[in-house]
């Protein structure tokens, strides 16, 4: 692979590799989506295996699928998915975060197109993709349904949309802001707002009121004895992901 | 610099090939150094040196598609008789015996020619395309960076890539030139291992016996031949070392018995001192370390190689799931999970070895009345006993993908 031009700014580069290192660090402030991020790759790409056909045993099976990634940060989720082949974009509203991905980018030697732009403005200007990843953002958007509209429309006929949040109860009060944010500091304060939290039969009412048709939804579990994060069938009582499909 | 391929090992003696044939078999291209020449593949001379191969570890080699050609040369371990003696008295009266016909998993494990297992490994390296083999090459210099690693050869050479691995024994460069330090402790013994020749069959029985000085271990090889590995304090162990053939086997002879009849030396007799070395780190960015080069231990149950096949199938298994995620398989986020799998394996092991050695390798006859009671123990409990096999044949904690037997 062919690493792009830089785009970055020379004077700021200092800064965006230490953003970078932070973002990398799997002991720094993003560690618990580093713990969590082989669970939720080891789901996203069954789903685009199974949704398109394609064998994960063998080199860059995502190849001539384009990709797009909305709330890319310093992407975690972009750079796994170049690696497997796709033609991937990053979209973040934080502007902050694209030259830290671009610069982490290019010293992977992976392309990828980041954008600083909204799900609302690509889809306003007509951009689709055959896979949509929509993970740990509907929580923090003031109008889901909108927001939900705006990923459908950015799905190719046929297109694959997965959507991850959070649930709405006691214990994913308890584990997502009282423990994550508060007790063991993972999380920054204020990250979360409850009343934000979707419930899944919430979350697939709305994927379905977007237009999308949701195929399958599994939970992404934290084992405190273990300390690491499975997917699991039943339990999606805190951290879960759904799969929806555009019908073409 | 452009990649050489995925994945660099530095070491090919025999956990460096098989790791090299695990991840070519699951799509990754593989540089193998290597100081020695290669191997000739003619039949090559027994020289006396022989391994106790784990369940477990046969079950890795036939997934790497090894094990038929091993096979034909390997002796399976129907039994294992583990008794307290002293030289010269015989076995004591308590015994533990363990028979493979209590667990339902098959024989224990299986004695392998050093020559059969060897040539196996490195005929299938060449055969693999997805493999490079370099001989008689030594590591000058290393250098890892963000994206890579990068091994300088005497010759010259560069090679890059995105992880390198250090199978080269208890002396590891590798892990030398990345600033990872050892610690350890000497036993102050030395293992004396040889191959004998002997008058009656062995019907597939190893036997231990926990001796004052050190163990002494009779492991059955193809035909009337067995593997010796016998533990003396280094003085007295290098005096033996010395002697003329003939009055090395003088000495054997009185600690070993005469149940298998009239003994005599086959090949070449060695000596291993018996220290432990565990690397401080077994990884670092874009490195990884495994066998010796991560922990070298006292080889009182032929747990070396049986550790080293672990490491094997963990380390591919890590790497392989990676790549299948598209994570970046030389960071350090992907090799702890490699780490965390075998550090606290190989600290138990090694603790527990020592230990076992410690409590037999005495005289005092508090300890020796505890150990034959604890045997004879041990041997009254069937529960137990199978517990014990299943540890000896290396089935128990959370195993590899390739040494239960199936693909990664």
């Amino acid at each position: 692979m062919q690493a792009p031009q830089s785009t970055v700014d020379p004077s700021e580069i200092a800064k965006f590799e230490a953003m970078a290192a932070e973002w990398w660090d799997p002991k720094g402030k993003f560690k618990p989506l580093h713990m969590l991020n082989p669970c939720r790759l080891d789901y996203i790409t069954r789903q685009i295996a199974a949704e398109f056909h394609r064998d994960l045993t063998q080199p860059e099976p995502f190849k001539g699928l384009r990709l797009l990634d909305i709330g890319c940060g310093g992407g975690l989720l972009c750079e796994p998915m170049a690696r497997l082949g796709a033609d991937v974009t990053g979209a973040d509203a934080a502007a902050g975060n694209l030259p830290v991905a671009q610069l982490h980018a290019e010293q992977s030697g992976l392309k990828i197109d980041y954008r600083h732009t909204t799900a609302e403005d690509m889809a306003a200007a007509g951009e689709q993709f055959d896979v949509v990843l929509n993970m740990e953002v509907v929580e923090h958007v003031a109008d889901p349904l909108s927001y939900l509209t705006a990923t459908y429309d950015l799905l190719k006929p046929g297109g694959l949309e997965i959507c991850s949040t959070i649930n709405r109860n006691p214990k994913s009060y308890a584990m997502a802001i009282f423990g994550a944010e508060v007790i063991m500091r993972w999380l920054p304060r204020g990250t979360h707002e409850w009343h934000k939290f979707i419930t899944p039969d919430e979350l697939v009412e709305l994927l379905s009121k977007a237009g999308l048709t949701p195929v399958d939804r599994k939970g992404f579990v934290f084992n405190p004895i273990s300390w690491n994060w499975s997917i699991s069938d039943r339990d999606l009582s805190v951290n879960y992901v759904t799969s929806s499909i555009k019908k073409s | 610099m452009k990649n050489t391929s995925d994945i660099l090992i530095v070491g090919g003696g025999l956990n460096g090939p098989a790791l090299a044939l695990a991840l070519a078999q699951t799509g990754h291209s593989v540089t193998l150094v290597d100081a020695q020449p290669l191997a000739s593949f003619e039949d090559a001379d027994f020289d006396g040196r022989g391994y106790a191969l784990a369940l477990a570890s046969q079950r890795l080699l036939a997934q790497i598609g090894i094990w038929d050609q091993v096979a034909e040369h390997a002796q399976p371990m129907l039994e294992i008789k583990a008794s307290d003696g002293t030289a010269g008295e015989g076995p004591s009266p308590f015994f533990l015996h363990f028979d493979h016909r209590e667990i339902e998993e098959g024989p224990m494990g299986y004695m392998a020619e050093d020559r059969y297992l060897r040539r196996a490994l490195l005929q299938a390296v060449v055969a693999e395309p997805k493999i490079t083999m370099i001989n008689e090459r030594r590591v000058i210099d290393q250098e890892i960076d963000q994206t890579g690693a990068s091994i300088t050869l005497d010759d010259g050479s560069e090679l890059r890539g995105k992880l390198l691995v250090g199978s080269d024994g208890r002396q590891s460069g590798t892990a030398k030139r990345a600033g990872i330090a050892r610690s350890g402790w000497d036993y102050g013994q030395t293992a004396l291992v040889c191959a004998i020749d002997h008058e009656k069959p062995h019907h597939g029985i190893a036997h231990q016996f926990f001796m004052a000085p050190g163990p002494l271990a009779i492991l059955p090889l193809p035909g009337n031949h067995s593997s010796i590995v016998w533990s003396e304090k280094t003085e007295t162990a290098q005096a033996i070392h010395a002697l003329e053939d003939a009055d090395y086997m003088a000495v054997l002879r009185p600690r070993f018995g005469d149940f298998l009849g009239e003994i005599s030396l086959v090949g070449k007799r060695f000596t291993y001192p018996l220290n432990l070395t565990i690397a401080n780190s077994f990884v670092a960015d874009r490195l990884a370390l495994v066998g010796d080069a991560a922990h070298g231990m006292h080889p009182i149950a032929g747990q070396g190689l049986n550790a080293g096949l672990r490491d094997v199938g963990a380390l591919a298994e890590v790497i392989t799931e990676a790549t299948r995620r598209g994570e970046d398989i030389g960071s350090l986020l992907v090799l702890e999970r490699y780490q965390q799998w075998r550090r606290f394996d190989t600290a138990a092991l090694a603790a527990t070895t020592d230990m076992v050695n410690r409590l037999f390798s005495n005289n005092n006859p508090l300890l020796r009345l505890g150990r034959d009671l604890g045997m004879g123990l041990v041997s009254s409990l069937p529960g137990l006993r199978r517990g014990f096999m299943r540890e000896a044949a290396g089935l128990t904690g959370d195993l590899p993908r390739l040494l239960q037997g199936k693909s990664i």
